[in-house]
């Protein structure tokens, strides 16, 4: 039993890396929508796979609202939010997709000799784990600089938030986890319900953030 | 007054979330503004209780010697603001900026990001803490966007940006802590209670607390304005209402530190781990050079005023990081005075913006003739700021270069360089702000210079005469951050 908890828990945050790639190459605007909803479905996973190894019954309330919230309740909102503003183009990026993915393969490198060696002390699930959502935080970070777009840069601080959810139930027997995954997801909600108030294309004509450069002060 | 005590902490918290729900359900927009300042009132009141009891609230809040320190000031500086605040925004909304509908979302806003603010400085739990720091962040996020122009709202967008990616970055350093703390005191909440995480710190995983540091200093060093993480600073006080460039600019940049400052004890007290002074030394010195160079390439005067923030908060930082208790005893002084002279500062540029319709300073001109009381504040405010003799502000400017020059004659001399840049760039404005010809409109002021002059006496008076129970009560706070 102890050895398939590990295994299982090793799957889904290694798959959580994984969807955090897949996020880094989409071009479409749907397409990364569905990614990122399947990237907080794996984290809702995980969660709910450490809530049962770690005996832990408030972990299902932060896996349940990842589930709902990220998984479900965000990329609708987003996709009609989208149709709405009419903005389901390709992604601007900076840099092609084979250098991003070249220095996302470096990170998780730079992660795994980082976190290993520092958390010789604590379990094998932790450390790994830990490993793996330093690894997430990393490529979420790549994804919103490697982007212009203000989608795809809430869409890569999302994933920097999955990757925390991940590093806070790793952290066994952490408190006021549930506290800190529901103030995450009133950030949240707050971004996608600003992007659709501000109305970031009515006014700037476009949702790239290139555009918001021309009001920078410092004119005389 | 034991029973009192508890009552009157909770005072501080309870006190700002009450009036928030208050403000919003009332409707008269005459009166919300100076509600507002009672509320604020109240709890300053409240704090000042702190001077004659610590109630044991743990193990979620704490009082101790470090935090009362902040949280006085706190409520004082809030108080202060409030006052400057009714005054402000009456005139916001005569000319239409506002409407009253966002008047009332503004005062709640502000009343929540008191609670947030005061519950970050009295929370015992590093997790609590955290989210109190988060919520503060949110509120100025929609305090900045506040005009909905839409430099306004890139401000907004950019400080909601890159301040969540710091708050990320912290949250993760916290988790490390968590980690390093749970092996040695054991799971649960106790490992993230600050009393027991500094006692039992000498035990701690130094290469996890190394670690967690980075990401810690990183993160709340967003929040402080530290450059290179500096950049949302200069347009969420630019584009944002006047009030809260001053609450921004007095406080939350102080609760970030103290975020900071929390963690950098829970380093030094561990023999194995990093030396945390370094790291912030660093950070310090490139802030004050990077900021006072840029101070001469601004034409919009909150803009200018918000770099001289980071250079300020460069210095505060530098003097931290280099340690000792005479260093530490200058920082804390000069967060203090830095508090209070950058807000009065505020407090008379956001009178002059709403006198002049402009922020530019090439259409701001001649201020001590056309607004004599008005300028000559600015002109006080701004020799404060710059650090002439014989404000506070020059007193601890001095005490921080000459303890290290002691110590490391090079930095001091960096240091010095970026004073004396600063001073330049401020003072070349300042001549064109305050003295030549009058220009532009010069409809006569409406406001309130209370606040204003109540701040830079203050600052004037511990320049020239420090109370010695004060000095006691800082220079033991000095010896605790180590």
């Amino acid at each position: 039993m102890d050895r398939l908890a590990l295994d299982v828990a090793h799957l889904f945050a290694g798959g959580l890396v994984l969807v955090s790639f897949m996020l880094l190459y989409q071009d479409r605007m749907f397409g990364l929508l569905n990614m990122f909803a399947l990237h907080a479905f794996v984290v809702s996973l995980s969660v709910a796979w450490q809530a049962h190894i770690q005996l832990a019954p408030h972990l299902y309330i932060t896996a349940g609202i990842a589930l709902i919230v990220k998984a479900i309740i965000i990329p609708v909102a987003l996709h009609r939010i989208i149709v709405r503003l009419g903005i389901h183009r390709t992604i601007e990026t900076v840099g092609g997709i084979g250098q991003t993915m070249l220095a996302g393969i470096g990170l998780v490198a730079l992660s795994i000799m980082v976190m290993l060696p520092i958390t010789a002390q604590s379990g094998t699930l932790t450390r790994e784990d830990l490993a793996f959502s330093l690894a997430v935080i990393l490529l979420g970070l790549l994804m919103m600089i490697s982007r212009r777009n203000a989608v795809s840069q809430i869409i890569g601080f999302m994933s920097i938030e999955n990757g925390l959810i991940l590093a806070a139930t790793a952290a066994r027997g952490m408190p006021l986890v549930v506290e800190i995954s529901v103030a995450f997801s009133i950030i949240i909600a707050l971004i996608v319900v600003g992007i659709f108030l501000f109305r970031i294309r009515e006014r700037f004509d476009s949702v790239d953030v290139h555009a918001l450069e021309q009001f920078r002060g410092g004119q005389p | 007054m034991n029973e009192l005590g508890p009552m009157l902490v909770m005072a501080i918290l309870a006190v700002p979330i009450c009036s928030a729900a208050l403000l919003v359900l009332f409707r008269d927009d005459r009166v919300t503004g100076w509600l507002n300042a009672a509320a604020s009132f109240l709890t300053f009141l409240a704090s000042t209780s702190l001077f004659f009891v610590r109630p044991d609230l743990e193990p979620y809040l704490t009082v101790d010697d470090v935090n009362v320190v902040f949280i006085l000031l706190n409520t004082f500086v809030a108080f202060t603001t409030s006052v400057f605040s009714a005054s402000y925004i009456a005139h916001e909304l005569d000319t239409g900026r506002l409407t009253p509908a966002y008047l009332r979302f503004y005062h709640a806003m502000y009343q929540v990001l008191m609670f947030a603010m005061n519950l970050a400085l009295l929370a015992n739990n590093v997790g609590l803490m955290w989210v109190a720091i988060e919520l503060a962040t949110l509120t100025t996020v929609l305090m900045v966007g506040l005009y909905r122009t839409p430099a306004a709202l890139e401000a907004a967008w950019k400080y909601f940006i890159l301040g969540s990616v710091g708050i990320a970055l912290a949250l993760f350093g916290t988790i490390l802590v968590y980690l390093a703390a749970s092996s040695v005191v054991g799971e649960g909440l106790d490992a993230m209670a600050w009393n027991v995480l500094v006692k039992r710190a000498p035990a701690f995983d130094p290469h996890l607390l190394n670690l967690a540091f980075v990401f810690l200093l990183l993160g709340y060093g967003t929040k402080v304005g530290l450059v290179p993480l500096h950049a949302w600073l200069p347009d969420a006080h630019a584009e944002g209402p006047t009030p809260i460039s001053a609450v921004l600019s007095g406080l939350l940049l102080n609760v970030a530190l103290f975020a900071v400052l929390r963690f950098k004890m829970i380093m030094s007290a561990n023999p194995g781990a990093l030396a945390p002074g370094p790291l912030m030394v660093t950070l310090g010195l490139v802030s004050v050079l990077f900021a006072s160079f840029m101070l001469y390439r601004r034409h919009d005067i909150k803009r200018m005023f918000a770099y001289s923030s980071i250079e300020h908060m460069g210095i505060i930082t530098f003097a931290f990081g280099m340690g000792g208790p005479l260093a530490n005893f200058a920082g804390l002084l000069h967060m203090t005075f830095h508090s209070l002279t950058k807000s009065a500062i505020f407090f008379s540029v956001g009178h002059i913006a709403q006198i002049k319709g402009t922020q530019k300073m090439s259409e701001i001109r001649g201020l001590t003739i056309s607004h004599p009381v008005l300028g000559w504040g600015l002109v006080l405010g701004v020799m404060t700021i710059v650090g002439l003799p014989p404000m506070g502000i020059f007193m601890t400017e001095f005490l921080i270069i000459t303890s290290t020059f002691a110590r490391q004659p090079v930095l001091a001399v960096a240091l010095g360089l970026g004073l004396l840049v600063a001073l330049g760039a401020l003072l070349l404005r300042l001549n064109g702000l305050a003295f030549r010809d009058p220009d532009g409109k010069e409809a006569p002021a409406q406001a309130s210079f209370i606040p204003m002059f109540a701040h830079l006496a203050l600052v004037l008076a511990a320049g020239i005469y420090l109370p010695p129970a004060l000095v006691s009560w800082f220079q033991h706070v000095a010896g605790l951050l180590g």
